[in-house]
């Protein structure tokens, strides 16, 4: 794959999923506390998601960072606009906008604390998108 | 931090990187906290955040340190606020 066709790539899984976290490792298998934690905080509020991990091309992180103007990862996207990394998502989570921007209920008592996150554990998988 | 031995390494202190912030986004103040001077966070109040989204305010404070990010700063940990 080119850059071109990697960012291209990009582009269209952005456009043609809702909600897409690119990430480090897998939801299952998380590679980074940063993306562990969103993928926890996605979880709770049982929305589905399409996951792209980053880490087995370093070109997928440059061309996402290229097209996305925001140099960390993860970043989530919904309905093709950049939400935020980490720390929006977990500021969102905690006030309960999180939920009503992805147009989820809030599950019940929120605003609450973000839950913690499974432990990192390093296992890059391939380029896909997951759809939980 | 710094280690005679390893002359090369310029890692940014807490104080830099507020001062950075502070310099580059006006009117803003910056807290900034490190413990092992790599892992950073910051809390960062600016007028200048008015009336923009989330991303765009953390966007002006990633755009200080641009390429620098995961490089000598791993990470910056970023809360914004309007003033």
């Amino acid at each position: 794959m080119s850059d071109n066709e990697i960012r291209t790539a990009i582009a269209e899984a952005i456009s043609d999923n809702d909600v897409i976290l690119f990430m480090k490792g897998s939801p299952a298998a998380p590679a980074c506390g940063f993306s562990a934690r969103t993928v926890a905080m996605l979880e709770a509020l049982e929305t589905p998601f399409a996951a792209v991990d980053v880490l087995p091309d370093p070109r997928i992180r440059q061309e996402l960072s290229a097209l996305s103007k925001w140099p960390t990862i993860p970043q989530l996207f919904h309905k093709g606009e950049l939400v935020g990394g980490c720390d929006i998502v977990t500021e969102m989570y905690e006030s309960g906008e999180l939920a009503q921007t992805l147009g989820v209920a809030a599950t019940v008592g929120a605003p609450q604390d973000a839950p913690a996150g499974a432990d990192p554990a390093p296992a890059p998988m391939g380029i896909e998108n997951r759809l939980a | 931090m710094s280690d005679a031995r390893y002359p090369v390494l310029q890692m940014p202190s807490a104080h830099e990187v507020k001062t950075r912030i502070e310099a580059a986004i006006p009117g803003a103040r910056a807290e900034v906290d490190t413990a092992d001077e790599v892992h950073f966070s910051a809390l960062v109040r600016a007028g200048a955040f008015e009336g923009l989204s989330r991303v765009a305010q953390h966007r002006l404070v990633y755009d200080v340190f641009e390429g620098e990010l995961g490089g000598a700063i791993h990470a910056l940990a970023l809360k914004t606020e309007v003033s």
